[in-house]
């Protein structure tokens, strides 16, 4: 099992990053910030990744996708990652995809999946409820009403809540908050009654929202109480491709400190001739070796079908979330006043990786969690 | 069959009938590594026999040609044949920096009168070498090296001072840089020397080390007459000899000291039969964390010697790699003796006596702190990565 690219991840690589290259970048997602976008990522753009078939990437080739591997769905949230893109890829196309494939009947996955692959229909997963990651702690409540389910409670930092058709949910049919027996999967419709949704303005300028519920309608995906090994299963692939974009913001911040220690002069040479600047330089480029080498391990055991998966994700959240924020730190300490300006770029990049960081579990919870997994 | 099918079942017949009991699986795991020389005294009549019988094939050397008494194994037979021994837990037959450093120089640099004249004692382990290339004033600075070699006519004459040559005081012979023009740019007036630690003038004198008893020494040359045909490559052109050395020693470090090195086990199952569980988890929090942590480096880390040996294999990659490796490989594995130090506690710090192993964990630790000195300091390491790698100035 080699962690080399082969000649189609190579060339999906290079078309990946040729169009994000023309169609994303820092300067554009500043434009969707100060214009206050409604939609907070270009539709147009959208359209095009489906075009390309970015959107079914993940969705089985018998509901119109195109059943990738998923160290290819890696390699487009690096690609993303370097240009800070914002589009719905992450949320519809690998967590919404991910979870109704996983869970979903096959009438379910019939009536969703086609649309989600063309671009059509915008999924968000509602799990979170505590500030701090804690998934088994799930207490929004569903209980049952006739042939459906109704929901009450509240959910936050839902990914392009505001604009998602879908909204896929993780609530509690029995037990208590802890138990992992007891949580259930919801589809429910973003227009639904009794479902709030308020837009949050993040730090990174990307799509979160605040849902509330108050008996809202749910349709139930998959079997009631047992949703948790879809629902961790989805949550690991999605901490594995935040870490392969958080690989793509910490390459593209390297790349660009390295640039400017090139470029800038002071006392007479440029900064990069000093030794202290250089370790550091160096030093980075050591941790994000080793950050890739972790990420791309964990994208092919994404597809081992007999490996246990949460040890892999831990693993590269951890390594990647790391190295991420050494890469931003190192990026904004290094460029020296104008890289805390706002005018300049590279904040961008601090942000997008405070925030990729905190997502789905940050660097002490998956320690402790691959603590857990290995016996200590 | 395939040639190389062929080629492994007869390998693996040999090995069968010729590795002795002693010389393979956990039996031989407790037992010296055989380095050969002069002085050498074999540990068993098992010990040499394996050495022989290896060597009569040139399977201590495989890769070196026939002609010079290696195996002439491509790189396919060889990872068969290293695949073979690794199934029999078979010990390597010969510890020899003959053939982990000069050879490869001598097949490379050297005459053809000195590639006959040297390798087969190398490969028989007749011959034992040491590496003469430090100096107290030359350490990461190697080419401001000042042992002298005055040309006088018909021999070198040697005076100077080696630091850090490992295993001198065992050693037959040396290969050692010297300066043999005082002119000229440093790096211009470096040649290449083999000579024998029994010429007169030759003396040695042991190091110790913070972590107490270690394999280096002083060497000290006063008036060595070295003959003339001992000059390996050009007069002058030695450093591009010693480059080309040191990626080697580079690598060979990374595999011994870094945390890809085999039979290292994990700290954290030492952690949890000396502290316990509670309640399924490590009983300290914070060292649990820590843990973990390094735990996670540590895989990381050994994803990545695998991806580079991939990538090498497929042609691509960044240059330098080995640099990365050393570091790294380094400043992790004195992160793992901190660990193992904070592990065992007070029982950590035992200095001698069976109760605390003669001092294994603290010694180790001590020991680990010049992982990131030798071989190419971390820092020295981290200034090839900005050059090379990422390409800043300077």
């Amino acid at each position: 099992m080699s962690l080399v690219y082969n000649d189609d991840e190579r060339m999906l690589a290079e078309a990946a990053r040729g169009f994000l290259q023309q169609n994303a970048s820092p300067a554009v997602l500043r434009g969707l910030r100060d214009t206050r976008d409604a939609d907070g990522f270009s539709r147009e753009l959208w359209r095009e990744m489906a075009a390309l078939g970015w959107a079914g990437m993940l969705v089985p080739e018998e509901f119109g996708g195109l059943g990738f591997a998923h160290t290819g769905a890696g390699i487009l949230c690096e690609q993303a990652g370097r240009r800070l893109a914002a589009s719905p890829l992450f949320a519809t196309a690998i967590l919404g995809a991910t979870l109704i494939r996983e869970a979903g009947s096959q009438a379910q996955k019939q009536a969703l999946l086609p649309a989600i692959a063309a671009g059509r229909r915008l999924c968000a997963l509602a799990v979170d409820e505590s500030a701090r990651h804690d998934p088994s702690g799930i207490a929004l409540l569903a209980h049952a009403d006739g042939d459906a389910f109704r929901l009450s409670g509240e959910k936050i930092l839902v990914l392009d809540g505001h604009v998602a058709d879908t909204l896929v949910v993780a609530a509690r049919s029995r037990g208590a908050p802890g138990e992992t027996h007891g949580i259930s999967l919801f589809l429910v419709e973003a227009g639904s009654a009794g479902v709030a949704i308020e837009r949050t303005v993040m730090v990174d300028s990307r799509n979160a929202a605040i849902v509330r519920f108050c008996d809202a309608r749910g349709e139930l995906l998959g079997a009631l109480h047992q949703g948790w090994n879809a629902l961790e299963r989805t949550l690991d692939i999605g901490r594995i491709c935040l870490a392969a974009e958080m690989l793509g913001v910490a390459g593209e911040a390297l790349a660009r400190t390295v640039d400017y220690l090139r470029q800038r002069k002071q006392f007479g040479r440029a900064i990069g001739e000093f030794q202290a600047l250089q370790h550091r330089a160096a030093q980075l480029f050591c941790e994000l070796e080793l950050a890739r080498s972790a990420v791309l391990r964990a994208l092919r055991a994404i597809d081992e079908p007999d490996t246990a998966l949460a040890p892999f994700a831990s693993l590269a959240k951890v390594k990647a979330g790391d190295t991420a924020m050494l890469a931003v730190n190192e990026a904004v300490q290094l460029h020296g006043g104008i890289g805390m300006t706002d005018e300049f770029e590279i904040g961008f990049f601090m942000k997008r990786a405070g925030a990729l960081r905190q997502i789905f579990g940050d660097s002490y919870y998956h320690t402790d969690r691959y603590a857990a997994l290995n016996g200590y | 069959m395939s040639n190389l099918d062929e080629f492994r079942s007869e390998t693996r017949a040999w090995l069968e009938q010729n590795c002795p009991a002693s010389m393979r699986g956990a039996a031989a795991s407790g037992t010296e590594s055989c380095w050969g020389g002069r002085k050498w005294v074999f540990a068993s009549e098992e010990q040499r026999l394996w050495l022989e019988r290896m060597a009569a094939r040139g399977w201590t050397a495989p890769q070196w040609p026939r002609a010079h008494g290696g195996g002439g194994l491509d790189k396919a037979e060889a990872k068969i044949l290293g695949e073979e021994l690794a199934r029999l837990q078979a010990r390597a037959p010969l510890e020899s920096f003959g053939i982990s450093m000069l050879g490869p120089a001598l097949l490379r640099y050297g005459s053809e009168e000195q590639k006959q004249r040297f390798l087969p004692p190398i490969v028989r382990g007749e011959i034992r070498w040491c590496q003469g290339y430090s100096e107290p004033n030359a350490g990461s600075d190697l080419a401001g090296l000042q042992t002298r070699a005055e040309d006088r006519g018909d021999h070198f004459l040697v005076n100077g001072q080696k630091v850090w040559t490992s295993y001198a005081d065992q050693a037959d012979w040396i290969f050692c840089l010297v300066r043999t023009d005082v002119e000229a740019p440093k790096h211009a007036g470096i040649s290449f020397l083999l000579f024998d630690m029994e010429t007169p003038g030759v003396s040695t004198r042991p190091i110790r080390l913070i972590s107490g008893n270690s394999p280096f020494c002083e060497t000290f040359f006063d008036n060595v007459r070295v003959p003339k045909e001992n000059l390996v490559g050009e007069l002058n052109k030695g450093w591009d000899i010693a480059k080309y050395l040191l990626t080697h020693e580079r690598e060979m470090i990374s595999g011994l000291f870094g945390v890809g090195a085999p039979g290292q086990a994990a700290p954290a199952g030492i952690a949890v039969q000396r502290i316990g569980l509670r309640d399924g988890r490590l009983a300290d929090a914070g060292l649990r964390h820590d843990l973990a942590r390094h735990s996670i480096d540590a895989e990381a880390f050994r994803l990545t010697l695998g991806r580079v040996q991939d990538e090498a294999k497929a042609g691509v990659g960044t240059g330098a790699a080995s640099s990365l490796l050393k570091y790294y490989g380094t400043e992790l594995n004195k992160k793992r003796q901190e660990l193992l130090m904070a592990i065992h506690g007070a029982d950590g710090l035992g200095w001698e006596g069976e109760r605390f192993a003669e001092g294994f964990v603290p010694r180790s630790w001590l020991r680990s702190k010049g992982n990131s000195i030798e071989g190419g300091t971390s820092e020295i390491q981290l200034n090839i990565i900005a050059r090379r790698i990422l390409g800043l100035p300077g």
